[in-house]
């Protein structure tokens, strides 16, 4: 990989200095960023490391509401984010354990890897990004496969989740790199049921609206037997046609509400 | 009670020791001093000419010391293919030179077509980043689909070959006719056509070298990840660069698995040799994971349509088979043999079938080489034996235990000559299948698919009967059939002065556990404890000239060789011992380590006939040498046959189509066994590498050439979680006749007999689980396949 | 080049580092703990698996810089202090749970991990665990055995079941 300079500061407000230097990358465990570099896909001339930030680390309950710091580590969330069950599950399961002592939900957010796992857990707990700058609705911040709304410059310090009444991730591997071939977070809250699907779209993570009406109308792995995704949307690779994306997510839908 | 010293103890592996504390020493742990960094420049495109390479910039470069291109090469020899096959028509092979590095045109993505050395790897890698961006390569259509390759003339992946066809093999073509016949007049005719996916052998130690040179004396040393150092040394001294054989060193230190790929040579070996003599210093070099991808000879990949022909009740007539074997761009050493000699001489399998003919058509292509993984021919003859088996008893609605039973070889047919010119020495299939059935307990069967059928899941229940013809070597069979090198193997006996024996073997340890299970062998034979002998191996300056490890010849090959070595220093020990107990010679017996003149209690220790060997104070000096050390080469009048039964359990979830591997058995006949757990471990690789090709591992290439499947990110391999334990069993056990171990060799039988025992369960699965219209999934078995056929 | 400083197998040690050096290159040329491997370059294999703080991590995966301060553990310091094989290796050879070698050290820190969180762990928290460790030549079967042994179960019994 090419060389560049490595900091590493211990506040947000060193961060956000370090950051505005041109070709200053932010490194947030690197378990994605950094396999990229030594395809020389990706060349910064500064990595700005967010893992010694203390205040950026950590799990806290506040009611019904659980915040990330966003340099917190999957292993950490699946150990510590024991009020949100669902999302203790999802972090529990993203790659392996040696990944996941490195990896954050801010670096894995800030990718939106289009198979990751936590942006459906983001999209579908209505949760609040929170950066460096401002505070971004889930709604809003992802923006199609790698692609969001943060800026030049920019970068995750919390995530913030309401914690639903009832939810629960279903993911199927990709046999390879053991991301999600098709994820389904399903969050059921007193408003109404949201539902995220990872992995299976050319747009990156997204609701299904079908589901979402027909699961706040009959919380059941019934209700959406007879829905169906347009395959033509999906992705569609050597590990999964299109058709099978879809009916993929489904049976994840179907399971998620099962098992939440 | 098990035994717990020599020849059929489970003795634990003494390299454990230095693996398990991090001292074990592979290639990329070596440091040379003075040492600089090789790094290779490869073609992003499948196919192309090569316009114009300007090295000026990249030489300039930051501790850039020197930049090779083909042209540099194009006058040294090329990589030979190990074996000379004909054509049906009596025409050799077309053979295209494999030069060190690409000249003129780029033939698949990662041929290797220019070098760069520096005094770092960093260097190294910037300089090459360079070279590549001021190369001009024209690109040319991708020649990637065998049909379309086949008598395509207008676009070549080599100029001077007019079809891409390397050759058009018959098996035998003197059968033809009856074959032809045969299927013609049968009541019952199976057809399928399969494909046998290529793989990507992924040793979990890339590829590395360190070539050094020695001006003072002009001396060469290549160290280099190689299950086969005497090979290596003759083609890249012999055939590429021209070097005295006996001016290069080749060393296979602790190599990390190879499973076939580090059989041959390759142009990065003779590139760091011909670097180091330019620079004067050493030159080394390690792949990448995705140069490995990209440039490691694959595995498989052959396209293939069998027919089986029988009569109402399951018995067999005739099979036909037509493949289409890819080689890829080049021909690596053992790609023409692969496809043709190690598969179409299996397509008997262990059935007396009266007629087999077997056509091969191997083809160019724009991809990497292809060559033997793991099994070789084999697993790909066995796939569409049992796979079309398999079918054949779907469609005529019988028992395909019984069916298998009943077409059987048996026991009183031995030594039995196979219509594909194999002549099996010993076996019983019946007792494998026997053993297996009751293993697996399949009388049990339904009600577990029943129980899976509460839970919403297919279960299935596969079976495969294997053969395999291993122990690679008669060179007086190999030379018949093409092989350019004889296949024998040799060990040196030396025993020491204070009575402690140095083993020098021609077979290389990667993993095997040699350094074990040879002293084994010593102990039992010469009473001697296993602690007192040592294994040398994988150093050409130590051992005598031996052709390496695969094939699963190590033991009934070079073990053998070393059994020949120990009887000699048997005889030659009895010679001293008649000579020290003033005897006849043929009075004296040996025995637990010690030799004694018959009849009397005069007896000498085996160490006290070492230390005389080595102190001849009074020796008749006419009739008898000093010293203890014997050589033996050994050359087999026969290949080995072991041969076994498995059966596979598995579970399909239709709405996924995730197959889960529940169980797997397999019943063994590998002959006598020198170390029950060794031989275990062999078969659990083995299986877990045909569970992998069966179910997730798939090297794809796209129309342009592209390699999709690079990395460990979309090619799969198969991890923990994929796999169960497995339940393994060797007690049938027909020892062979030629060798006098009675070994046959185990280290390819999992590869060979799992993948087809899967498949068959997945099928299984799906037919009971009324999907009636799935008659076949091509490998791998992967969830979308499986629920594109059962929604199909 | 920056200097970094860290404690490696309970010895303080340091060296000059670009910012690109991993962690895994920092231990294999810099100290010359060659045991811990390379074996890809997509974070997949888990040759190279040490620990950092005590928890596993893929030391190709690791700037050496970003773990500057911190507490290293190889397989060089996994055996006892007198030299002998810990209870995790001595298991590994005990039930042949290694072939090549190449990728063992990978397995055996994970291992320590894993035994570290989950004192018995069962055959399927096993294989899960080691999801993000590729071996060639086992088939995983005597590796699990010895995992289960390590943690004091009847390997033997478990594996007929």
């Amino acid at each position: 990989m090419h060389n560049f300079d490595f900091v590493k500061p211990a506040s947000v407000a060193e961060a956000v200095k370090a950051l505005s230097a041109d070709g200053a990358q932010a490194l947030s465990g690197g378990q994605t960023l950094m396999p990229t570099m030594k395809q020389r896909l990706a060349a910064p001339t500064m990595l700005v490391s967010l893992t010694g930030i203390a205040e950026m680390k950590g799990v806290k309950v506040d009611g019904r509401t659980l915040t990330i710091g966003a340099a917190t580590t999957h292993a950490t969330v699946a150990k510590e984010a024991a009020a949100y069950p669902a999302l203790a599950n999802l972090a529990g399961g993203i790659g392996d354990p040696a990944v996941r002592n490195r990896g954050t939900i801010g670096g894995s957010l800030a990718n939106n890897d289009p198979s990751a796992c936590y942006p459906s857990a983001v999209l579908a707990s209505g949760a609040t990004v929170v950066t460096s700058k401002r505070e971004i609705a889930a709604d809003d911040y992802f923006q199609g496969m790698f692609s969001t709304a943060l800026e030049e410059g920019e970068f995750i310090t919390a995530v913030r989740f309401p914690i639903p009444d009832r939810a629960a991730y279903a993911k199927f591997d990709q046999p390879a790199s053991r991301f999600a071939l098709a994820g389904a977070f399903v969050a059921r809250f007193a408003g109404g049921v949201r539902v995220a699907i990872t992995g299976a779209s050319e747009g990156g993570v997204f609701r299904w609206a079908e589901a979402e009406a027909a699961l706040s109308s009959n919380y059941s792995a019934d209700a959406i037997k007879g829905l169906s995704l347009d395959p033509s949307g999906m992705i569609g690779d050597l590990h999964g046609t299109q058709a099978y994306r879809a009916n993929l997510a489904r049976v994840m839908v179907q399971r998620a509400v099962a098992a939440s | 009670m098990p035994k717990d010293h020599g020849i059929g103890a489970s003795t634990k592996r003494r390299e454990d020791v230095r693996f398990l504390t991090g001292k074990g020493v592979y290639t990329d742990d070596m440091r040379v001093y003075g040492q600089t960094y090789a790094v290779f420049v490869r073609s992003q495109v499948a196919h192309g000419r090569i316009k114009s390479i300007n090295t000026g910039n990249a030489a300039a470069m930051p501790g850039v010391l020197a930049v090779f291109t083909g042209e540099d090469f194009k006058d040294v020899g090329g990589n030979p293919a190990g074996w000379l096959i004909k054509s049906r028509n009596g025409e050799a092979m077309r053979e295209p030179k494999r030069p060190v590095l690409a000249h003129s045109k780029v033939r698949h993505v990662g041929d290797a077509y220019a070098a760069v050395i520096a005094e770092t790897y960093a260097q190294a890698k910037d300089a090459a980043q360079q070279l590549a961006d001021d190369t001009e390569i024209e690109e040319l259509p991708a020649i990637v689909d065998m049909a379309a390759a086949l008598g395509n003339t207008s676009n070549r992946v080599h100029d001077e070959i007019p079809d891409n066809q390397c050759y058009d093999w018959g098996w035998i073509e003197d059968n033809r006719a009856a074959v032809d016949a045969a299927i013609k007049a049968a009541p019952h005719v199976t057809t399928l056509e399969l494909v046998n996916n290529r793989l990507v052998p992924n040793a979990m130690e890339p590829r590395a070298s360190i070539g050094e040179y020695f001006p003072g004396t002009g001396d060469y040393k290549l160290t280099t990840t190689s299950q086969n150092p005497h090979l290596t040394r003759l083609l890249v001294a012999a055939f590429v660069l021209g070097i005295p054989e006996n001016k290069l060193t080749v060393v296979a230190p602790d190599v990390g698995g190879g499973f076939g790929s580090k059989i041959y040579h390759y142009g990065e070996e003779a590139l760091v040799l011909a670097a180091a003599k330019k620079l004067c210093r050493p030159v080394r070099w390690t792949a990448e994971r995705s140069e490995s991808f990209l440039s490691d000879a694959h595995g498989r990949d052959h396209v293939t349509k069998i027919e089986l022909a029988s009569d109402l009740e399951g018995n067999f007539i005739a099979f036909r088979t037509e493949t289409m074997a890819n080689v890829g761009a080049y021909l690596s050493n053992f790609a023409t043999v692969t496809p043709t000699f190690l598969h179409g001489t299996l397509m008997a399998g262990p059935y007396k079938v009266p007629h087999v003919y077997v056509n091969v058509k191997t083809v160019f292509t724009n991809t990497a080489p292809v060559d033997a993984y793991r099994g070789a021919g084999r697993p790909e003859a066995t796939y569409s034996l049992e796979r079309v088996v398999d079918k054949m008893c779907r469609e005529l609605n019988l028992d395909p235990f019984e069916v298998r039973r009943k077409n059987f070889i048996t026991t009183d047919m031995f030594p039995y000559t196979t219509p594909v010119a194999l002549a099996y020495d010993t076996g019983n299939y019946h007792a494998t299948l026997d053993k297996v059935m009751e293993m697996a307990d399949v009388a049990g069967f339904e009600k577990r698919r029943a129980e899976s059928a509460k839970r919403g899941k297919l279960r299935g229940m596969g079976l495969s009967t294997w053969i395999e013809a291993c122990g690679i070597a008669p060179s007086h069979l190999v030379g018949i059939l093409g092989a350019r090198v004889g296949l024998y193997d040799a060990a040196t006996v030396r025993v020491n002065a204070t009575g402690n024996i140095s083993v020098m073997v021609g077979a290389h340890s990667h993993g095997q556990g040699h350094e074990t299970v040879f002293p084994q062998i010593v102990a039992s034979k010469l009473g001697v404890p296993e602690s007192s002998v040592e294994i040398v191996h994988g150093d050409t300056s130590k051992i005598p000239f031996g052709m390496g490890s695969y094939g699963s010849r190590s033991l009934a090959v070079c073990g053998v060789a070393m059994d020949k070595a120990l009887d000699k220093i048997v005889a030659k020990g009895k010679k001293i011992a008649a000579h020290m107990l003033e005897a006849s010679e043929d009075d004296i017996t040996f025995e637990d380590g010690r030799f004694s003149v018959a009849g009397t209690d005069k007896a000498k220790t085996f160490g006290e006939i070492a230390f005389s060997a080595y102190v001849p104070h009074n020796y008749p000096l006419e009739t008898l040498e000093p010293g203890l050390e014997e050589t033996a080469f050994y050359d087999p009048a026969n290949f080995t046959y072991p041969a076994g039964a498995y059966i596979c359990e598995a579970e399909v979830d239709a709405e996924t189509g995730k197959v889960d591997i529940l169980a797997f058995y397999c019943a063994d006949d590998f002959g006598n066994i020198m170390n029950p757990m060794i031989v275990e471990g062999q078969v659990h690789g083995g299986v877990g590498q045909g569970i992998g090709q069966a179910l997730v591992e798939n090297t794809y290439y796209d129309s342009n050439g592209q390699l999709l499947t690079g990395s460990y990110m979309d090619y799969a391999m198969p991890r923990a979680t994929d796999v169960p334990f497995y339940t393994v069993d060797y007690s049938c056990q027909t020892p062979c006749t030629h060798n006098p171990l009675g070994v046959k060799g185990c280290g390819e039988a999992g590869a060979i007999g799992s993948p087809p025992a899967v498949v068959n369960a997945v099928i299984d699965a799906l037919q009971r689980g009324g999907h009636t219209h799935v008659t076949h999934i091509d490998m791998p078995v992967s969830p979308s396949r499986v629920w594109s056929a059962i929604n199909g | 080049m920056t200097k970094v400083a860290m404690t490696v197998n309970g010895k303080a040690v340091s060296g000059e580092v670009e910012g690109r050096t991993l962690l895994s290159a920092f231990l294999r040329e810099g100290q010359g703990l060659t045991g811990t491997h390379v074996g890809c370059d997509t974070s997949q294999c888990g040759a190279c698996v040490v620990h950092v703080d005590g928890k596993a991590v893929k030391s190709c995966t690791v700037f050496a810089a970003d773990v500057a301060g911190s507490s290293v553990k190889t397989i060089e310091g996994m055996a006892n202090a007198d030299g002998s094989l810990g209870v995790i290796q001595q298991a590994f050879q005990d039930h042949h749970g290694l072939q090549c070698g190449f990728c063992t050290p990978g397995m055996v820190m994970s291992s320590a991990a894993l035994l570290a969180e989950n004192p018995k762990p069962s055959e399927q928290e096993i294989r899960e665990y080691l999801e993000g460790n590729i071996c060639r030549c086992t088939g995983y079967h005597n590796i699990v055995k010895a995992v289960l042994a390590a943690s004091g179960q009847d390997a033997n019994a478990i594996a007929a079941e």
